[in-house]
């Protein structure tokens, strides 16, 4: 009998094109995804060496990160970002790469297109230079962030040069309690090691919990696993993953799909396979979360009290709590329920799929977004968009008072000109709470969809759980 | 042509920018709205934009890197999980234009230090102890100079005191011999192609 493995490494060891010894594996890459941000110094680095791309059928692009979500003609944009749109167009031309472009009925974020259309595969090594690539783990695929450098190396050699990871088993069991969604369990983990807590690892969801949630709301999970610090997030495939898959355009057909079936069935990690660390949450625990901080980590309870730097032992701690706390208005012992909200933004690669949207929507039917808060609502695709005006949530969205944007990054990144004005509090569904991250001076709270719509109506922050009943 | 060559290092001998805080992110090093480059170079005047500048657009005299006893310094010393959040290559880019060339840390974020190393930016981590007696012998004279010898692991300080530092054999192996890597890469051409064989016929 050999060794049980786990998950990773029995994707690992299938990807593994070659080793020296003391060097870094060869790591084959299955799927290699492009935005304009990060791509074009590395086709330009191609260009200069006279380099073709190795396998551009692997490869997908999309424009999102500076595209506009207000409808506004390709000839209003700044200067800056649409030289960068153009970019990839030709990028993608010459190079022969697909590309979900402006007119693109099947545009949208990265992240949430490539599931969508059945790229994103058990199994697979999935890559692109955006750190929420860990979105695909969902999937039971290998899927990290990489560096334009090493966009390049995937462009011309379709592999990378990678050293394994630890594997660290996250088991969350427990039914979660009404009001709490996975956005709510992926801030508590976060909370709980650490925005550098999982350096060096590669963080495989496990548990009854992780098991009865369908795959949007694994995304949800997977996409924020390097908010820890973790290199990638994955879940072993099931029927809930085929389920998903079955029928998807680039999704396998016929006896390929049997054949597919066959070998994602034998991905989930041996009986008894070791991982490197391990921690367990309960998820029957757990509350709606909010951020009261600068990184995703300085997350807490809903109802709870914003922590004193006083009592913080470690120093660097202390003083990091203490600065996120003056930039953010906050003060110790401070309770963020009633605390007012300028903007909501309900969107982003973490939380902009149909299932979020449909959350949004069962707490703004009905009602109406607060006097004097700015409500976004923008979908993560043009699939999602679609879906989502199919099945009325655009008009609940825009009854409220919400505004229904064009898919794409938006407020998440605020490179397109959707972003906070300096001072400005939002509660947003997106994944960072950086300074600065949602708009120069802006001061963002993360939280769930549910939580998000819930500030929207009642101009501050509130406990969604009062409105669900 | 690569904006920013590969160089070689050895050893450096610079004074500090003492930035010993925990978890700075690549929003910070460099934020999100000067992503539009299509180029690598010319970023550093974007480094650390949104802490370098008063909300009126004047120098924020407050945050070490306009001060002048920094000028010219080469070596970042910042404190655990520097280079957090995006994976932005532009953050490394940015460090690199403004002449930082080294960061010395506890610890860095996994993207941030592969795209540190692939440029020639040498991150160096530091065990708690030492960091500590660096950063106390620093904040009491901000015009020392530190020297990393690369070749020996080692950082030494100026009142002789010397700390090793761990590094990955290929990763200092390319610093050492500035080796780029896709060149590496790209001389596996043939067992690449021997694997998608092996793939297809499965």
């Amino acid at each position: 009998m050999s060794k049980p493995k786990t998950m990773l490494t029995k994707i690992w060891e299938a990807h593994v094109v070659a080793e020296e010894s003391g060097c870094p594996s060869i790591l084959y890459i299955d799927l290699h995804l492009l935005h304009e941000v990060t791509s074009p110094q590395a086709f330009a680095g191609l260009r200069s060496r006279g380099m073709a791309v190795r396998r551009p059928e692997k490869t997908v692009a999309t424009m999102d990160h500076s595209i506009p979500t207000d409808g506004r003609p390709r000839s209003a944009l700044p200067a800056e970002a649409a030289a960068q749109l153009r970019r990839l167009e030709e990028n993608c031309r010459d190079f022969g790469i697909e590309l979900y472009g402006w007119d693109s009925p099947k545009q949208g974020i990265v992240h949430v297109i490539v599931p969508e259309l059945g790229l994103t595969q058990p199994g697979m090594t999935i890559v692109c230079g955006d750190s929420h690539t860990s979105t695909h783990g969902a999937f039971g695929a290998l899927a990290f962030g990489i560096g334009t450098s090493e966009v390049e190396h995937v462009l011309a050699t379709q592999c990378l040069l990678q050293s394994k990871p630890h594997s660290f088993e996250v088991r969350i069991e427990g039914r979660l309690p009404a009001g709490v969604t996975a956005k709510d369990v992926i801030l508590a983990l976060i909370a709980e090691i650490g925005v550098g807590g999982a350096e060096g690892h590669v963080f495989e969801y496990t548990g009854s919990t992780i098991r009865g949630l369908d795959m949007e709301a694994r995304m949800t999970i997977c996409n924020m696993s390097i908010e820890a610090g973790a290199r990638a997030g994955m879940i072993a495939p099931d029927d809930t993953t085929f389920d998903y898959l079955a029928g998807r355009e680039h999704a396998p057909k016929g006896e390929a799909w049997e054949m597919a079936l066959e070998a994602w069935r034998r991905l989930p990690g041996d009986e008894g396979a070791e991982h490197e660390r391990s921690v367990t949450l309960d998820a029957s625990q757990l509350a709606p979360m909010i951020t009261y901080g600068t990184n995703p980590g300085l997350a807490m309870p809903i109802t709870q009290s914003i922590p004193d730097p006083v009592k913080v032992g470690q120093p660097s701690h202390r003083a990091a709590l203490t600065s996120a706390l003056d930039y953010m208005g906050l003060a110790p012992g401070q309770k963020l329920l009633g605390h007012k909200v300028d903007v909501v933004f309900i969107g982003s690669c973490t939380n902009g799929r149909i299932s979020d949207l449909r959350q949004a929507a069962r707490v703004l039917r009905d009602r109406k977004v607060a006097p004097g808060v700015r409500a976004l609502v923008v979908p993560g695709s043009q699939i999602v968009m679609r879906q989502a005006e199919a099945e009325g949530l655009d008009r609940i969205f825009q009854e409220s008072g919400a505004e229904w944007r064009q898919p794409g990054c938006s407020m998440c990144i605020a490179m397109n000109g959707d972003s906070l004005r300096p001072g400005e509090y939002a509660v947003s569904t997106s994944n960072r709470n950086f300074e600065g991250r949602q708009g120069k001076g802006g001061r963002t709270f993360l939280a769930s969809p549910l939580t998000a719509a819930a500030a929207a109506v009642a101009g501050e922050i509130t406990d969604v759980r009062k409105m669900l009943s | 042509m690569r904006v920013t060559p590969l160089r070689a290092f050895d050893t450096l001998t610079s004074r500090l920018v003492l930035l010993p805080i925990d978890d700075v992110d690549t929003d910070q090093i460099i934020p999100a709205r000067f992503l539009t480059a299509l180029e690598r170079d010319g970023l550093g005047k974007y480094l650390f934009a949104d802490w370098r500048s008063m909300p009126d657009g004047s120098p924020n005299l407050k945050f070490v890197l306009d001060r002048p006893e920094v000028k010219g310094a080469s070596i970042l010393l910042a404190g655990a999980n520097f280079g957090c959040g995006s994976s932005r290559e532009h953050a490394v880019w940015a460090l690199m234009d403004w002449g930082v060339r080294a960061v010395v840390a506890i610890s860095f974020a996994d993207i941030f230090r592969g795209n540190a190393l692939k440029n020639g930016l040498l991150t160096v981590e530091l065990e708690a102890e030492a960091h500590t007696e660096l950063l106390r012998v620093a904040r009491k004279d901000p015009l020392i100079e530190l020297t990393i010898d690369l070749p020996a692991q080692v950082v030494i300080l100026p009142n002789g005191r010397k700390f090793g530092f761990p590094i990955d054999p290929f990763d200092k192996r390319c610093l050492l011999e500035g080796i780029d890597t896709l060149g590496y890469l790209l001389s596996f051409s043939a067992e690449i192609s021997a694997y998608e064989r092996r793939c297809e016929q499965a």
